[in-house]
């Protein structure tokens, strides 16, 4: 397998604090990658410089071939990656299906604002793209409900649904679960991740809870203090003696370390 | 739906333009000047949508006013067709020029710098002798592709090319408002991210929003011109925006045709309250305001959506 995605010696800082240090790594495609850490450790900032939010202080981002070191936000969705938010950025006075389609609208539409003023919103392209991704988040339901009325975890849905209609091959997931009852966090990740499968998107997902990690991902990168302590399958890397220090609790601190921490 | 609502616009055009030889003169050049103004609500319409609200839109207005003027006074074009086509393109190329800064702001920032845009104009023609200064100077009688009518005649035609680019702008601006880049004006104001993250520069969207409301400004202060037969710095006066702000509030942001309907009862009421208390008209304005934003939060459109059952979200 090729890799969709390349980081070398990525690095963030901020003034004098470091978000992101020494960070290369390999994504091949259509893997499910899981990202755990604690608050601070530098999942976000490496998300938002994947995304083009941050430039990295140092080092390159490769995405299919093509160096994406420092491109706009905009540039980097166009070119195919795609990504959600921990907390569902939707578009609050339009109902379920009107918020589809209006990303649809945008994500498959021309790049340039001007080109848009000859198109109509409601295209026969846009609105049945719209009803497919409604289809396979199974949020049909509420096409009609505006979306300020929506229940948490149909707000998540939604926004992972306007991520995927440009048909992005990659799309990073922040916390896709956060907000969410333990009992509907997992039956919310399978249909997330049952969507995903269907269409073949590469995905990186931020998350906390251990047991969703083992669950869904192929792969484990474990963040602490701003760079990659642990990359493997979830069985391994969940077992890392730092992991379980330093992210999962399941092993106490001993006196050496967090002295030296 | 959209068939049904041309249809609509279409037959109040007729019976608009057929009510003019029923009635009074004063009342015709009432509608007239309502109308001319309508034209700038219509662009505040496009920008209210997206959760602007522009109060320096009397900057347009007063560059398409002057633009007539000074067409008939330096080039010698008295040409209403020509004199509206070039009035329209320059207001529309000064929105674009000031649109990249104007669009990198939003909420008040952006309300007061369009407001200290529009007062640099009338700094500027205050203090232009040539044009007049405070006082302004007079327009040229207008000419309609060869035809020169005078009087009633002229309040006639006048009012018909008010109604007919009315009738366009209304037609061109509810057909922009489906289009992508239109129909984004309600997710530009609830999630600016959202959007840039699909793809698509926030920014640009404004800009294109800008330039299409100074074009139809432009185009209201052109015909204003030329119905009042006379321009001055006041029509670049942040007061003059202000009234348009009104107006649109009034009006509320659900329809085009609200633009219309609202800048009309505006006249009406200034009129009849200038009649009964000369000295405390802005009174009832002000109280008429009041009460509308009290019972009518979404403007006089409302009244029209609610009655079709179509949810409210015109306004910011």
């Amino acid at each position: 397998m090729t890799a969709i995605l390349s980081v070398r010696k990525l690095e963030k800082t901020f003034g004098s604090v470091v978000a992101a240090r020494d960070i290369s790594l390999d994504i091949p495609a259509q893997q499910t990658v899981g990202i755990i850490g604690a608050n601070g450790a530098g999942k976000t900032t490496f998300i938002n410089m994947i995304t083009g939010y941050l430039r990295p202080s140092l080092g390159t981002i490769w995405f299919e071939d093509r160096d994406i070191t420092g491109r706009s936000s905009r540039q980097i969705t166009r070119l195919g990656i795609s990504r959600s938010f921990q907390v569902a950025q939707i578009f609050s006075s339009l109902t379920v299906m009107e918020n589809i389609c209006a990303a649809a609208a945008i994500a498959r539409g021309p790049r340039g604002a001007l080109a848009h003023a000859w198109r109509p919103l409601l295209s026969a392209d846009t609105v049945g793209e719209a009803r497919a991704a409604a289809e396979l988040f199974q949020i049909g339901a509420y096409r009609d409900i505006r979306a300020a009325t929506l229940p948490q975890g149909v707000r998540k849905l939604l926004d992972i649904a306007m991520a995927v209609v440009g048909w992005p091959r990659l799309l990073l997931l922040d916390e896709p679960t956060s907000g969410i009852s333990i009992e509907e966090k997992f039956s919310l990740m399978d249909v997330v991740m049952t969507a995903l499968k269907s269409r073949n998107i590469t995905v990186l997902f931020v998350e906390h809870d251990m047991e969703i990690v083992s669950r869904f991902a192929d792969r484990v990168l474990a963040f602490y203090d701003g760079t990659v302590i642990a990359d493997g399958a979830p069985a391994q890397a969940l077992a890392d003696t730092r992991v379980r220090t330093f992210i999962s609790g399941t092993r106490t601190v001993p006196e050496a370390v967090a002295g030296a921490g | 739906m959209s068939a049904r609502t041309n249809l609509a616009g279409a037959s109040a055009f007729v019976v608009l333009a057929a009510a003019a030889l029923a009635a009074p003169a004063w009342f015709v050049s009432l509608a007239t000047i309502a109308f001319a103004n309508a034209l700038v609500v219509l662009g505040l319409i496009v920008l209210w949508r997206a959760g602007l609200v522009p109060f320096g839109q009397a900057l347009y207005y007063c560059v398409g006013a002057y633009t007539v003027a000074l067409l008939a006074r330096w080039v010698g074009i008295t040409d209403a067709f020509v004199m509206l086509a070039v009035s329209g393109l320059i207001a529309g190329l000064v929105a674009y020029v000031v649109g990249f800064l104007l669009a990198r702001y939003r909420e008040i920032f952006f309300a007061m710098l369009s407001l200290a845009l529009s007062m640099i104009l009338y700094g500027v023609l205050v203090k232009t002798e040539t044009l007049g200064s405070t006082d302004g100077f007079g327009v040229a009688t207008p000419t309609f592709a060869g035809y020169a009518p005078h009087r009633e005649a002229l309040g006639l035609a006048l009012y018909w090319l008010v109604l007919a680019v009315g009738a366009l702008c209304a037609f061109a601006v509810s057909t922009y408002f489906r289009t992508t880049a239109g129909a984004l004006a309600i997710p530009i104001r609830d999630n600016e991210i959202r959007i840039e993250f699909l793809g698509l520069s926030v920014n640009d969207l404004i800009h294109l929003k800008l330039v299409i409301a100074g074009v139809v400004g432009g185009l209201g202060g052109a015909l204003a011109a030329m119905s009042i037969g006379h321009v001055d710095p006041n029509m670049s006066y942040w007061t003059t925006s202000g009234g348009f702000v009104f107006v649109t509030i009034l009006a509320g942001a659900s329809s085009v045709a609200a633009a219309f309907v609202g800048s009309l009862v505006f006249e009406i009421v200034r009129t009849v309250a200038v009649d009964l208390l000369p000295g405390f008209w802005q009174m009832i304005l002000g109280s008429v305001l009041l009460l509308t934003i009290l019972f009518l939060p979404e403007g006089l459109g409302s009244v029209f959506a609610r009655l079709r059952g179509a949810p409210d979200r015109g306004a910011p």
